[in-house]
């Protein structure tokens, strides 16, 4: 099957990017130095093509009650032109995806799938909009995605538009006009810094990418590819659907049981998974098996996906599901679920690399939060 | 980036100089340093180890993955590259130079490909 190209594409390869299969789209990796894209964004600012994203618009006079049902959230106390954090489980409580859904209008959500789910999160909602007065629409290809990222991200959108930035908070959007064009701009992202992200119609794609290369000149604004973006998540100790999430876990096992609302008003409090979350709540509450935990390194070795954590006798004692050298830190960092009894910060545990045994600490996420 | 015409290349992407009083100095080509991107951690072979052709005898670290080293001769190892040790980023920034990795007393070599070959290798 021939990879899916977003509306950059052309661009991209004038960049000379180096080009990766990223759940079926060819995306952007690297434009140079993964390094100095992270640091650019922690820096300065870095500009992100994020069009594999999938996105779902859900309207109707029930849309809010739908989304309350189908998703863990309690979407609809949403207040519109705001954004959260959410995720979408099955019947046993396994997440299907991680999902920011953004209020649009009164009756009208935007919901956000990981490019790897995106038709997983599609069929699901369809499904589960049976009987609710709402329509779920598939609107992957009405969108490009955009984004800006880094403390020179407020300075570089405020050269082009004149919506009111100050009065955008985090996880907020607005209709705006950005070098003429009419986006979604909304202050969201995955890179734990501040920083917008601009949907924008494909045909738009490319005269914005530019507008903001060009504002962003003198503020050192770089090109930045999904390489950085994992490594800045990670730093800012953010889930990846397929690594710290999967269908095998619930919201609970991975520590964020937050995103659940059992105090949902609409539909008398049910919704899907509801029966399996409660389980996995009060389990998590009294006897959690494992938990996720964050790990660095005084070595070079990087510990990485899927290797193995030990105790001091060689004993597995966790699994690594996320690991990189943090530019920031300057060490090896990794995301971990490890038994409970060593999941204590500062708990001195090991990492199997390839074999040898590299001595790690257990530490709290996230590894790299912004100052304010 | 064009691959140097003095050097013999590998296809598992080393580079080695032609023996110089019986030393071939040897490292990663341009290419393969760009396609690990950047370098986080290199382990290389000990001076006086015994080196074989077409075997591993090192690794090679990025933010993305791990790759194992080969030694495109057999022989002993009589220098390694403590300026790359002290900053990998030397392999990402100068391959084909300052980034050298390890020199081998060379006692045989495996099948070798000139710059022409190499580069037809690759694709380019």
């Amino acid at each position: 099957m021939s990879l899916r190209l977003t509306a950059l594409d052309a661009l991209h390869r004038s960049l000379g990017a180096t080009m990766t299969d990223f759940a079926g789209w060819d995306m952007p990796l690297r434009y140079g130095s993964e390094r100095e894209e992270h640091l650019a964004v922690r820096t300065k600012a870095g500009l992100f093509d994020l069009s594999h994203m999938g996105e779902i618009t859900v309207s109707g006079p029930q849309a809010g009650e739908m989304l309350d049902h189908a998703l863990v959230g309690f979407i609809s106390a949403l207040g519109v032109l705001r954004a959260r954090y959410t995720m979408i489980c099955r019947e046993d409580g396994g997440i299907l995806d991680d999902l920011i859904v953004y209020r649009t209008a009164e009756d009208e959500y935007m919901v956000v799938a990981n490019a790897s789910n995106a038709q997983v999160v599609l069929d699901a909602l369809t499904e589960r909009a049976e009987g609710f007065d709402a329509v779920v629409r598939d609107d992957r290809d009405a969108y490009a995605l955009i984004a800006v990222q880094g403390p020179e991200a407020n300075g570089i959108l405020a050269s082009l538009t004149d919506a009111d930035l100050p009065g955008l908070k985090y996880y907020a959007l607005l209709p705006a006009t950005v070098a003429d064009k009419q986006v979604w701009l909304a202050r969201t992202g995955y890179t734990g810094e501040d920083g917008f992200e601009v949907f924008c119609a494909p045909a738009d794609a490319e005269h914005l990418w530019q507008a903001l290369t060009a504002a962003g000149a003198d503020r050192g604004l770089v090109p930045c590819g999904l390489s950085c973006r994992d490594t800045l998540r990670l730093e800012a100790g953010m889930p990846l659907y397929g690594h710290e999430l999967s269908t095998d876990l619930t919201p609970f096992d991975a520590g964020l049981g937050r995103v659940v609302r059992f105090d949902k008003t609409t539909n008398e409090g049910a919704f899907v998974g509801r029966k399996a979350l409660e389980q996995a709540a009060a389990e998590a509450e009294s006897a959690p098996p494992r938990k996720l935990v964050g790990l660095v390194s005084e070595g070079k070795r990087v510990p990485r996906a899927e290797y193995a954590v030990v105790d001091a006798d060689g004993n597995p004692i966790g699994r690594i599901t996320s690991g990189a050298p943090s530019p920031t830190l300057g060490k090896p960092i990794a995301i971990a679920y490890v038994d409970a009894v060593h999941a204590e910060p500062g708990t001195a545990v090991a990492v199997d690399v390839r074999g040898k045994a590299e001595p790690v600490q257990v530490v709290a996420l996230p590894f790299y939060k912004r100052a304010r | 980036m064009s691959n140097p015409t003095h050097l013999q290349y590998t296809k598992e992407h080393e580079w080695l100089t032609a023996a110089v009083d019986g030393v071939s100095t040897i490292g990663i080509t341009a290419h393969a340093a760009d396609a690990l991107g950047d370098i986080v951690y290199v382990q290389l072979p000990e001076v006086g180890d015994a080196v074989t052709a077409g075997e591993t005898c090192g690794e090679l670290e990025s933010t993305k993955s791990v790759s194992d080293l080969f030694s495109p001769v057999t022989g002993e190892v009589v220098e390694v590259n403590q300026a790359v040790l002290d900053d990998n980023a030397l392999v990402n920034s100068s391959p084909f130079e300052d980034g050298w990795l390890f020199k081998v007393r060379v006692e045989a070599t495996d099948e070798l490909l000139d710059a022409e070959a190499y580069t037809a290798f690759i694709g380019g």
